[in-house]
């Protein structure tokens, strides 16, 4: 295993939670749909370095493979939400999010 | 052989399907044709099926299978015996010349398919009930004659009364089947079997049966007798089932259906023998049925309702008849009264027939010239009423009268009250025989003779009303040996005579004198028109109405029981139903008015949504680490 710069291992955790409270606030008040679904994309990716890195730290294994099913499942995610994205767009002509609200109970 | 008894119900089935479902046809000379086909079918099997049964002795039976529940085990078992004999020539033959007359009768009809259809129904239903081998078999029968007889009184049920009447008679029909189905249940609970034979088998050698419930069903049967039979308190549907076309009062209200209540209780007679409270009721209630109704009859105008109630007035005679057990004597006046019941009604239904409708005998009179047929065979069939010797009446009312004097569960009082009534029948019978044909013609339409359909029926009756009578003579007579009673004699229990202050030949003298002084004072009174009879009408004119009135028993029933039952549907629908409908709505109201206020949640906007689901995220983190963050 190679041995990671100690700074590093460190922070990562921190650089982990920012991008992923960046994903977080994000995703809740940005009003673009592609925007949205990126900072969902953020806030996976955030999540996979925080499992890397204690991966590493910890010398176990599963962590990594974690991130290899994260990125498969996010890939397939990516796809669906941005098929749905361009049908709304080919709805409304506009992929605002608060321009969608037939769901209203 | 025995698959033969099928065909006797299934015969009329058929000629009912093909009327009523596969041609229906508009032409009254096709669907009547068709149906009298069948009818006559019917006949001819009973005919040779009775052959046979005269040669080798031996009841037939045949059964397929219908249900079985554990050990209750039931077919569609039926059973031609002596009994069933009788009755199944009585339903065939008059029921084939009812047919034949009714296209006669019925040739101005829109949808004659659907009456023919019906009648054929009702033989197959009738046939079913005589031939049934256990009660519940029987009571499909019971039930679709009961069926039928509510679908042709209501035949033109674009007249509201008439769709009343019809349902009237359904109704107090129910009254005495909910009785019949206790009986059963009864029966099914003692005997753990409802066939007639092994039920007979029972009483006769079993030891474990209690009588007080087998008093009970017999009470239960007789109730069930009486709805259908029309016999006191439930005989005020018959009167109003005259709504129906006339062929169809001759053959169910007077000829058939209305004695399925003596069949049963002359099929049940080993219930009724073990039973001598019941059978002394039964005799009672028919004594005063029977004077009741002839009392009633002595005023009415309506040609209909004059045969009406002296059917049921006839009925309660032959339970009187059942009641004492001389069953073999009661069978005997169910025969020669459908010969001359149906005389008189069909001679009725050409006479209206050729009236253009009007029933009102006050608007008759000289018929004699007009209806020479009719007025012949009528003669014959008043005579055989009123119980004048030779004629049929004579013999099977002289045999009733007689057991009701000398049987051993018989009494004076009975015979009195009997004799009574036949008296009053002499009567009303003449009335109604001098107003109708004698004197001047009192009416406006014109009157005409009908076609051949409508005489020859009466024709081949009039012969039956006149003669049927010699196959059952009386011992005391020493003539002709009592054919009728030695062909029951397997089936039926015979009573024995007991000393009476009259003997056999009195009895009839009695019988004969009593007829004569009601025909003669009728001949006093109506010899010369309505008049007298209208001055006898004015001083005693509260007895007239009451009597015209019908004794007021329908308004009785209207007050006593349909009122406060409508009332109580009132009160049910008013208030019960609303508590129902308030504890039944509340969890749905319940659920409404929830999903409603939840709904509320459900806002739409995507990141609406999204804030919610991370809150709530964070809620639940919060829970999860609330131990370790503290």
């Amino acid at each position: 295993m190679i041995p990671i710069p100690s700074t590093l291992a460190q922070w990562s955790h921190y650089i982990a939670a920012c991008l992923f409270a960046l994903g977080l606030f994000g995703f809740l008040i940005r009003k673009n749909g592609i925007v949205v679904l990126m900072c969902i994309e953020l806030m996976l990716n955030a999540l996979n370095l925080f499992l890397v890195e204690v991966s590493m730290r910890s010398s176990h294994p599963e962590g990594i493979i974690f991130v290899i099913f994260i990125i498969t499942v996010a890939a397939a995610e990516a796809a669906v939400g941005l098929g749905i994205i361009l049908n709304l767009y080919r709805l409304k002509g506009s992929v605002h999010v608060d321009l969608f609200k037939s769901l209203k109970g | 052989m025995q698959v033969v008894l099928f065909g006797l119900i299934l015969i009329p089935l058929l000629g009912a399907i093909l009327n009523g479902l596969v041609l229906r046809s508009k032409h009254t000379r096709v669907a009547g044709g068709i149906a009298t086909a069948c009818s006559a079918a019917c006949f001819l099997l009973a005919l040779s099926l009775s052959l046979n049964y005269f040669e080798t002795g031996t009841p037939l039976s045949a059964a397929l299978p219908w249900m079985s529940a554990g050990p209750f085990v039931l077919n569609w078992g039926l059973r031609f015996d002596a009994l069933t004999l009788v009755m199944t020539l009585v339903i065939t033959g008059i029921g084939t010349l009812i047919h034949l007359f009714s296209i006669g009768y019925m040739d101005e009809e829109k949808s004659p398919y659907r009456y023919f259809a019906y009648l054929n129904l009702f033989l197959s239903a009738m046939l079913l009930l005589v031939l049934g081998d256990s009660l519940p078999v029987l009571f499909v029968g019971w039930e679709g004659v009961g069926l039928c007889s509510y679908l042709l009184i209501g035949y033109w049920y674009e007249d509201i009364d008439k769709a009343n009447a019809g349902m009237k008679a359904f109704v107090m029909n129910r009254i005495g089947d909910a009785a019949f189905l206790l009986g059963v249940f009864i029966c099914y609970q003692q005997f753990k079997s409802v066939t007639f034979t092994e039920m007979a088998h029972l009483t006769a050698t079993s030891n474990s049966l209690s009588v007080w419930w087998l008093e009970m069903a017999a009470l239960c049967l007789f109730v069930g007798a009486t709805g259908k039979s029309a016999q006191i308190p439930l005989f005020t549907w018959l009167p109003d089932a005259m709504a129906g076309p006339t062929p169809v009062s001759a053959l169910i209200h007077a000829a058939t259906m209305v004695t399925a209540g003596i069949y049963l209780v002359a099929r049940t007679a080993f219930l009724f023998q073990v039973s001598p409270d019941v059978s002394q009721w039964m005799a009672y209630t028919g004594a005063f049925t029977a004077l009741f109704a002839a009392t009633i009859a002595l005023v009415q105008k309506d040609i209909k309702k004059i045969l009406a109630y002296s059917t049921v007035s006839q009925l309660g005679l032959m339970f009187v008849a059942l009641g004492v057990g001389a069953y073999s004597a009661a069978l005997f006046h169910v025969m020669t009264h459908a010969f001359f019941k149906a005389l008189l009604f069909l001679a009725a239904g050409a006479i209206i027939h050729g009236l253009h409708g009007e029933q009102d005998i006050f608007k008759m009179g000289g018929l004699r010239k007009h209806f020479p047929l009719t007025f012949l065979f009528s003669s014959i069939a008043v005579a055989a009423i009123c119980g004048l010797p030779p004629f049929s009446g004579f013999f099977s009312k002289d045999a009733i009268l007689f057991a009701a004097l000398a049987s051993p569960t018989g009494d004076v009082l009975l015979w009195g009250v009997a004799s009574l009534a036949s008296l009053l029948t002499a009567f009303y019978m003449t009335r109604f025989y001098l107003l109708i044909f004698f004197g001047d013609y009192r009416g406006e339409a014109h009157p005409h003779e009908g076609s051949a359909l409508l005489w020859i029926p009466l024709a081949v009756l009039a012969v039956g009303s006149a003669f049927a009578g010699l196959v059952g003579m009386p011992h005391g007579l020493h003539m002709l040996p009592d054919y009728f009673g030695q062909l029951l004699s397997p089936v039926l229990p015979a009573w024995q005579e007991t000393h009476a202050f009259l003997g056999e030949i009195g009895a009839m003298s009695v019988a004969v004198a009593v007829a004569a002084l009601g025909i003669g004072t009728a001949f006093v009174i109506y010899r010369k028109g309505t008049g007298t009879g209208e001055k006898l009408a004015r001083a005693f004119s509260p007895l007239y109405k009451l009597l015209l009135g019908k004794w007021y028993i329908d308004e009785l029933y209207e007050l006593t029981i349909v009122l406060p039952f409508k009332a109580l549907c009132r009160f049910s629908s008013r208030i019960i139903d609303r508590a129902i409908d308030v504890t039944v709505l509340f969890p749905a109201r319940l659920a409404r008015v929830g999903g409603t206020a939840l709904s509320l949640v459900q806002v739409g906007a995507v990141q609406v949504h999204l804030w919610i689901m991370v809150l709530g995220g964070l809620v639940l983190l919060w829970w999860a680490l609330r131990g370790l963050v503290v």
